[in-house]
């Protein structure tokens, strides 16, 4: 029989590893499914993983899938780190970008420098406010913020699907649920020619940089840190439970706002019915793959943004379903659990 | 009794058995002290595999054990992963719903726009007959009735058996039921399949009775309130079926708030379930002393036989 024995010392290097043979894991999954739905196994290799990032343009779309899934997987990460649980950044990043595109289009045709920060600032005002329920539900009636964090989510989405198909639906566009396209003084600058790259991945770069920091070098991630490993000695120490909910919370809203604005007023440029194609969830994955680490968080948005592309490629060349893309996610996030083990634990034989 | 009431009542038993069977399911997880997040995902699976094996056979008691199995299948893998490999169980149950609405939309991506003739209603003799009572509590389909018989069970197991009890002693204190020679994993093991069984369950009535068809992510959140529910019922089956068929009203309330004149956005209308559940949430969470008296006390911990 194979058994696990406690490693009197968590293992480093597995550390490190176990993200990597996770992903190795994954990928050999992938392909023994893709034999068994019939699918040539060298044309879906080379159309998941090389096609989509083969050229410039590729390239650019992997850093403009990749932006939002950094922005939230480091909020994300560092709520985790705290033990709180906040799962509904899908509904949050929905509700940022409902209220910075309110603004675009109160600003419609009015050409001023300040509409862009002004929508930023709205869009975190606005993800924030949304994470503030879960947040106060929890540290004043002492409710469970994954399941109101969720349940939020799907508030969000009919929000977002009322207001398309109403309110703010654009009057000359026969009815079709959708805004106004952005005026131009209400899009984001491009940062690369030719391609759909903006200002969004350099944000994501200053977030991963302002994480690190936050979490390494701050008594503020010093006590998230340690509310997450020993709730018990955090509360010793005298660091305010209430107040570090408040922040992991409010900082997850906050990000997934402003994430959700990168994206209306980045590739979209407009309010649809659907704008994420579940960036909030997938950050969680993120999150966990980068090891709760604002760099590691950055590498793996890479690899799952590859994923979107991936399954995009698929979907166009080889007919598969869009939805491959979320058992690749599924499976990597399993895996990588699975492997977790190995860094606590020896597998023995007895 | 009029003819609209009469319906009303109808659709709300149907819209509160897949509540039901997959809270139900939790429940006993949770009992067992395992938090398994994953309702959503193995609502899916059993939905579609039901869908597609009813379709294919052209047999419904086929679609519904294929529901059922479908959703051990992805309890399984939890289990395991849990159990056996001591990964985190709210981050493995997440991973179970994200793998479950995936692998469900690719299963069913050539049964999107088939529709199934459902379930028919099981006709008893002389009871079916009796005016009004005979059409409200006697002209159900096979897997209504035996919601109401799990419920029944599963109180009776958990309340008068020996089995029951080992169940709830793994689930209150791992380290000393395993002092005592239970075996810990092992009886974790068993109620999460059950759990995955019940959520495969309430997937199959989804696909099968519910909305006879299948559509990608059709249980739209069903998973998830179905694990506010276990919290509804502070872990007790009677209010668990309490709370589904109150939960089956409202959502309800929501498809028939035009009929009724209730002139409002259907999707503001359709926010109601997920706002109920909220408020749900909150009375019942604030009691924070009645949350800590009936919660299983070692609910969401891994447990290794060496620690």
């Amino acid at each position: 029989m194979i058994a696990l024995q406690r490693r009197a010392d968590p293992s480093r290097l597995m550390g490190y590893l176990a993200p990597l043979l996770a992903l190795l894991i994954t990928l050999l999954a992938g392909l023994i499914l893709f034999a068994i739905l019939g699918v040539p196994v060298g044309a879906a290799f080379y159309s998941f993983f090389v096609e989509p990032v083969s050229n410039l343009y590729g390239v650019a779309e992997l850093a403009v899938k990749a932006a939002p899934l950094v922005i939230i997987g480091v909020a994300l990460s560092i709520g985790f780190r705290a033990q709180v649980w906040n799962i509904g950044a899908e509904g949050q990043l929905i509700l940022g970008a409902i209220t910075g595109a309110a603004v675009a289009l109160l600003f419609y045709e009015v050409d001023v420098w300040y509409v862009l920060p002004l929508m930023m600032l709205a869009s975190v005002a606005g993800g924030m406010a949304w994470a503030a329920i879960p947040a106060l539900l929890k540290t004043r009636f002492n409710v469970n913020e994954i399941l109101t964090s969720l349940m939020l989510t799907y508030v969000a989405v009919l929000l977002l699907s009322w207001l398309v198909s109403g309110p703010m639906r654009d009057p000359d566009g026969f009815n079709f649920p959708e805004s106004r396209l952005f005026h131009d003084a209400a899009l984001l600058p491009r940062i690369l020619d030719g391609t759909r790259l903006h200002l969004g991945a350099v944000v994501a770069l200053g977030v991963v940089v302002a994480g690190w920091v936050l979490l390494s070098r701050t008594l503020l991630g010093f006590a998230l840190r340690v509310n997450g490993a020993a709730p018990r000695a955090g509360a010793h120490a005298g660091f305010n439970q209430s107040k570090l909910i408040w922040i992991a919370l409010l900082l997850g809203g906050g990000c997934a706002g402003l994430a959700g604005l990168f994206e209306v007023a980045g590739p979209i440029g407009q309010l649809l019915p659907s704008i994420s194609p579940g960036y909030g969830f997938t950050a969680i994955i993120v999150a966990f793959l980068g090891r709760l680490h604002p760099v590691g968080v950055l590498f793996a948005s890479l690899v799952m943004a590859l994923s979107y592309l991936g399954g995009e490629t698929a979907q166009i060349t080889l007919n598969l379903p869009l939805a491959v893309t979320g058992v690749f996610q599924g499976m990597l996030l399993f895996f990588l659990l699975a492997t977790d083990v190995l860094i606590n634990y020896r597998v023995v034989l007895k | 009794m009029n003819e609209t009431l009469m319906l009303t009542v109808l659709t709300i038993i149907t819209a509160a058995t897949p509540l039901v069977y997959a809270a139900l399911g939790e429940l006993v997880v949770e009992r067992a002290g395992v938090l398994n997040l994953g309702v959503e995902g193995m609502m899916l699976g059993g939905a579609v595999c039901s869908f597609a094996v009813a379709h294919y056979s052209g047999s419904a008691t086929l679609g519904i054990v294929a529901g059922l199995l479908a959703g051990m299948l992805l309890a399984l893998i939890f289990a395991f992963l849990t159990l056996s490999l001591q990964s985190s169980q709210v981050a493995t149950g997440l991973a179970l719903t994200i793998f479950g609405i995936g692998i469900s939309a690719l299963i069913g991506q050539s049964l999107v726009g088939i529709a199934f003739a459902g379930l028919p209603a099981l006709h008893i003799p002389w009871l079916s007959d009796l005016p009004i009572v005979g059409r409200l509590l006697f002209s159900h389909d096979v897997l209504v009735y035996g919601s109401f018989l799990m419920v029944a069970l599963v109180a009776w197991f958990l309340n008068r058996t020996r089995a029951g009890l080992v169940l709830r002693a793994v689930g209150d204190s791992h380290h000393a039921a395993h002092a005592l020679g239970i075996r810990v994993v092992r009886v974790r093991y068993l109620a999460t399949l059950f759990g995955g069984a019940c959520a495969g369950l309430g997937g199959a009535y989804l696909s099968l009775v519910y909305t006879p068809m299948w559509s990608e992510n059709m249980s739209a959140g069903r998973g998830w309130i179905a694990l506010a529910l276990v919290v509804f019922s502070v872990w007790q089956p009677g209010r668990l079926l309490l709370g589904a068929y109150l939960f089956g009203g409202i959502s309800i309330l929501q498809l028939h708030g035009q009929a009724l004149g209730i002139n409002v956005p259907s999707q503001l209308m359709s926010m109601l379930p997920y706002l109920t559940t909220i408020l749900v949430l909150v009375l019942i969470s604030r009691d924070r002393g009645r949350i800590r008296r009936n919660a299983p006390a070692s609910i969401g911990q891994a447990f290794h036989p060496t620690t």
